[in-house]
């Protein structure tokens, strides 16, 4: 029979073996889609490579979307490090940038450099404030944050299309459900070539590796996160640690919305986040949490997607088998992880005779 | 050895990569490549909206010989921008943008992109280097429904719409006409989707709108669904966008359809000649961009004659949809008897003519 016992024993080594091989089934798998599709899937793949780095612009495209990756998966890596199951970045992410247009919307006459941190720190108490809210019913009440936090994505995102369909609603659309556009003051500047949401990103993997290795709070966590009950055999007042860093996870999340409406969209609407809050969850889980992998592992998710939609154009494939190819690498890799954590292993197993 | 495999897959791999890069576009009058990308909002075989679309790319690439690109289910959000960006990388001189709710990013990346052309269909914006297209498929509509009032037994004809814009409104509103033009006691019933593109949904509020007694289903929505609601119910529909005779074929009876091809090339040769001006094009029957689809064996008879009666008329000009007069849902008169409605009132019309059951919210 086959037994699962869960390894620590995987080296460096053996695991970059393991993901390799992963990523190679992966492509070799999905050869013979692009083949039926009637490809090469050599070009494709070279192709793909190609329309992620392949020039100036096209690298600069896939940083562009790893931004937004970036900052969430730091938020929700924070939430995930207590064990918090926190699904709910999405809506996070919706209500920060929800936050964020309010200000844009009311105040557009303000100059920049008061604008643009009122919109942040709006953003971020109103992201915090969507997190803090299954926090707390889980601290007081012990309800099951992973259903909860899920959930409230789904809250946010009708309370956002209820904004673009009635209260926020451009008057100028001549009825097109859209909301207004902001004012040039409520637009993040661009600083070389990409918008400054990447310097944000960069501080905040700093700040966060920082926080959760060097400083007290972040050992809270880790101890918490481990073994509540060690935590509070140590003196730990848990259910304080769990809201405040459920708060912080969330108003991390409200930033990347923030970031997403003022430098992307420039306004705010349901399209705002386009799956980041799902696709973070991934990023930060194959980051091991770890702040300094989470860039790497972010970029290069994102050179998937840049990659897959140059492709969808390059070769004029449906955009569903740009996604299935995106689908069946991230299915090797992410089933990879179950081989590294877990050994898996044929024993002869001795049924005692009757 | 296995240094040596690995150099020849990579030489052989980028041997294939480079000889599929061969075929190049015919160039414009300033030696430069002519690239068409195209923008969809749902996908090409939707069978409506896109598929009439991508139908009109494949006459630019017949008719022309250029290269084309696109993209599909290009939601109407910040993401278009970066699918322009991403269609001038890959060499893109004129990219068509083919839904309303792309206006306000196109006509924000065309100040980026000077160099670039863009038309945008639906919509009302321009800029130096940016155009407006669409067509007068408020004849074609008109015409249709004139094919619904005849059919209709209950004198209730459902209307599934997507959003409250004067584009969906216009075409209610010359459907209801055509409609009563043949039989005045007949009423259209709206219902409001907010949504392109989206099958279920679509045919969820053609189903409400038949549990309300309505016998015939026409639709201003991208996909076949409400037809499919009407062909489970056995009752009958009008479609849109394109023929949907095969997803509907005991309750399709004609729809009003879009011909795009025509004017891609016309654009598309405007620019090899460097003679491209952004314009605003609305054009009707008479440059056939717009057509009635041809009548099923579901429709009723006499419809054919009284079709290809008015039909006629508007091809002469002698025939507007929009001549007085007409009331509104209230029985005000809105045009008088004599005047017809100008462009400018038709681009922003915002209320029903007399016979629409239904509401435009957030007026």
């Amino acid at each position: 029979m086959i037994k699962m016992s869960a390894r620590s024993d995987c080296s460096k080594r053996e695991a970059t073996l393991i993901r390799t091989l992963a990523v190679v089934f992966a492509l070799v798998t999905v050869s013979f889609f692009i083949m039926i599709l009637g490809h090469n899937p050599i070009s494709v793949y070279i192709s793909m490579m190609d329309g992620a780095f392949g020039t100036g612009y096209r690298l600069l495209e896939t940083l562009r979307k790893s931004v937004p990756l970036i900052i969430t998966s730091i938020g929700i890596s924070l939430a995930f490090r207590l064990k918090f199951w926190n699904i709910g970045a999405e809506g996070q992410i919706m209500m920060g940038a929800m936050g964020a247009a309010f200000i844009a919307l009311n105040f557009p006459q303000l100059p920049a450099i008061i604008l643009l941190p009122l919109m942040a720190f709006t953003a971020m108490i109103s992201g915090g404030i969507w997190g803090l809210i299954p926090a707390y019913f889980k601290a007081r009440w012990k309800t099951n944050e992973t259903i909860f936090t899920l959930m409230m994505n789904y809250i946010a995102l009708k309370f956002i299309t209820y904004l673009q369909y009635g209260p926020w609603k451009d008057p100028a659309a001549l009825g097109f459900p859209k909301i207004p556009n902001f004012s040039q003051n409520a637009v993040l500047p661009d600083i070389f070539g990409l918008h400054a949401g990447w310097v944000i990103a960069i501080i905040l993997v700093i700040l966060s590796h920082i926080f959760i290795n060097y400083t007290q709070p972040g050992y809270e966590i880790e101890v918490v996160g481990g073994s509540e009950n060690t935590g509070r055999y140590a003196g730990m007042n848990v259910n304080k640690i769990i809201i405040l860093t459920i708060f912080a996870s969330g108003s991390i999340c409200g930033l990347s919305g923030m970031i997403e409406a003022s430098g992307v969209n420039r306004t705010l609407s349901v399209e705002i986040t386009r799956g980041v809050g799902y696709t973070a969850i991934i990023t930060s889980w194959l980051s091991y949490l770890k702040a300094p992998v989470i860039p790497i592992v972010c970029i290069l998710f994102a050179s998937m997607i840049q990659g897959g939609t140059f492709i969808q154009m390059a070769f004029q494939i449906p955009q569903s088998a740009a996604q299935i190819l995106q689908g069946a690498i991230l299915f090797f890799v992410l089933g990879s992880e179950f081989f590294i954590r877990y050994k898996i292993s044929f024993v002869k197993q001795n049924i005692p005779e009757a | 050895m296995k240094k040596l495999t690995i150099i020849f897959t990579l030489v052989l791999s980028l041997a294939i990569a480079f000889s599929s890069c061969g075929k190049k576009s015919p160039k414009s009058a300033d030696g430069k490549e002519v690239v068409m990308g195209f923008i969809y909002v749902g996908p090409i075989g939707d069978g409506g909206w896109t598929y009439a679309h991508e139908q009109g790319r494949k006459y630019v690439e017949q008719e022309t010989g250029i290269r084309t690109i696109f993209k599909e289910s290009v939601p109407e959000g910040a993401e278009v921008k970066e699918v322009v960006r991403n269609m001038i990388d890959q060499g893109a001189t004129i990219i068509a943008a083919t839904s309303f709710g792309y206006m306000d990013y196109i006509e924000e990346i065309a100040k980026e992109y000077p160099n670039v052309k863009f038309i945008h269909c639906s919509g009302y914006k321009m800029g130096p280097n940016m155009g407006n297209y669409f067509g007068r498929i408020e004849q074609p509509r008109y015409l249709s429904g004139i094919v619904a009032g005849m059919k209709t037994k209950t004198n209730k004809i459902g209307y599934v719409a997507a959003f409250e814009i004067p584009e969906v409104i216009r075409g209610i509103n010359a459907f209801t006409l055509g409609v009563r033009s043949v039989n005045p006691k007949a009423e259209v019933h709206v219902r409001w989707t907010h949504t392109w593109y989206d099958p279920a949904r679509e045919k969820e509020a053609a189903k409400a709108l038949l549990d309300e007694k309505c016998d015939v289903i026409a639709q201003h929505q991208d996909t076949a669904g409400p037809q499919q609601a009407a062909e489970e119910r056995g009752v009958f529909s009008i479609g849109y966008n394109s023929d949907m005779s095969k997803m509907a074929p005991k309750a399709y009876m004609t729809a009003p359809i879009w011909n795009w091809g025509p004017y891609y090339v016309d654009q598309v040769k405007k620019v090899m000649a460097g003679t491209w001006k952004p314009e605003s094009y609305w054009e009707g029957m008479n440059a056939d961009i717009v057509r009635l689809a041809p009548l099923t064996k579901n429709a009723p008879d006499g419809a054919e004659a009284k079709v290809e009666e008015i039909k006629k008329k508007i091809l002469a000009g002698t025939f507007n949809v929009f001549s007085g007069p007409i009331k509104d849902q209230k029985g005000k008169v809105r045009v008088p008897a004599g005047a017809v409605m100008s462009d400018e009132e038709q681009l922003s019309c915002n209320w029903f003519v007399e016979g629409v059951v239904g509401t435009i919210k957030g007026k």
